[in-house]
């Protein structure tokens, strides 16, 4: 059995207005360390297999085609 | 005239679309999303707005995988007219018939109230009955509207006249309620063909509501 876990995030130069909003409320609590802040999605995927290279395939073609948009998203994936 | 009119689950401006294209004379007739086939003689196939699947995922992400979204890219690609409308676009965008995509509102709230939007290019079906410059007030109801594209795409949606209408204040200036790029409120697609757009002309059918500048949009669709 493996795990796979996706972030997903809006693409560098994509304006992440959550991420903005946080990092002004970080920075209002004296948080002033803070350079950026993006915000992403983790989708948790626990795969009935047990290849690696195949998970690794198979969950790239889920991201291109569902889990994320690639017009203004990247992701990554992890497997463990 | 033929409109069939989407309905996925979680849809919920059908019945306005239907009102307003009946208003205008049409046949309706509403389609749900299981269905693989769409009807023969449609002339305008509408993706209504809504909330389709919760917005689960993103908004419109689900739905481009309902079994009548097949039917509506061949009847798109063989030159069907098709008009996504709020989640209606989202749902296009996210199919690939349609550059672009829709983000989070730069403000990050949900904004409902009407919003003046200017007609950048009219040499369209669906805006044939306006001129370039137009301005019309029209409902916008969304909390991801705020359209993204990059810069070659845009430069793309300029030289192409796909730009259909952007967001601005009554005379005509600048003004953006969602940080869309270059104010953006809709578009078409290459052919002209395809068009999408965040505000709901089906909602501006009566002065009595507000405001009835729908009209002259949607009649845009008929022979004249």
């Amino acid at each position: 059995m493996i795990k796979a876990i996706v972030n997903v995030y809006l693409k560098t130069g994509v304006l992440d207005s959550q991420g903005k909003a946080v990092h002004h409320a970080l920075d209002s609590l004296g948080f002033n360390l803070v350079e950026d802040v993006r915000i992403g999605k983790q989708i948790v995927l626990q795969l009935d297999e047990t290849d690696r290279e195949k998970a690794m395939s198979d969950v790239t073609k889920m991201c291109e085609e569902l889990l994320a948009n690639t017009v203004i998203e990247d992701y990554n994936i992890e497997l463990v | 005239m033929k409109v069939s009119i989407l309905q996925f689950p979680g849809t919920n401006c059908e019945y306005d679309t239907e009102y307003a294209f009946k208003k205008l004379g049409a046949d309706t007739e509403i389609i749900w999303h299981k269905s693989e086939t769409i009807p023969d003689n449609t002339d305008l196939l509408v993706v209504a707005g809504g909330f389709s699947y919760g917005d689960y995922l993103r908004s419109g992400a689900i739905a481009k995988f309902s079994p009548v979204m097949k039917a509506v890219t061949t009847y798109a690609n063989n030159g069907g007219k098709v008009l996504g409308i709020c989640n209606g676009f989202q749902v296009l965008t996210e199919a690939g018939l349609l550059p672009g995509a829709l983000k989070r509102n730069e403000g990050l709230h949900f904004i409902s109230k009407h919003h003046h939007l200017k007609v950048q290019n009219s040499d369209n079906i669906f805006l044939k009955e306006l001129s370039d410059g137009d301005i019309v007030n029209i409902p916008i109801a969304h909390h991801d509207g705020n359209y993204y594209i990059d810069d070659a795409g845009l430069q793309e949606l300029e030289e192409n006249e796909q730009i259909l209408l952007k967001y601005t204040d009554a005379s005509g200036g600048v003004q953006n309620p969602n940080g869309s790029v270059a104010s953006i409120a809709g578009v078409c697609n290459k052919n002209k063909n395809v068009f999408g757009l965040m505000p709901h002309p089906e909602r501006a059918m009566e002065v009595v509501l507000g405001s009835d500048d729908g009209v002259n949009m949607l009649k845009g669709f008929f022979e004249s």
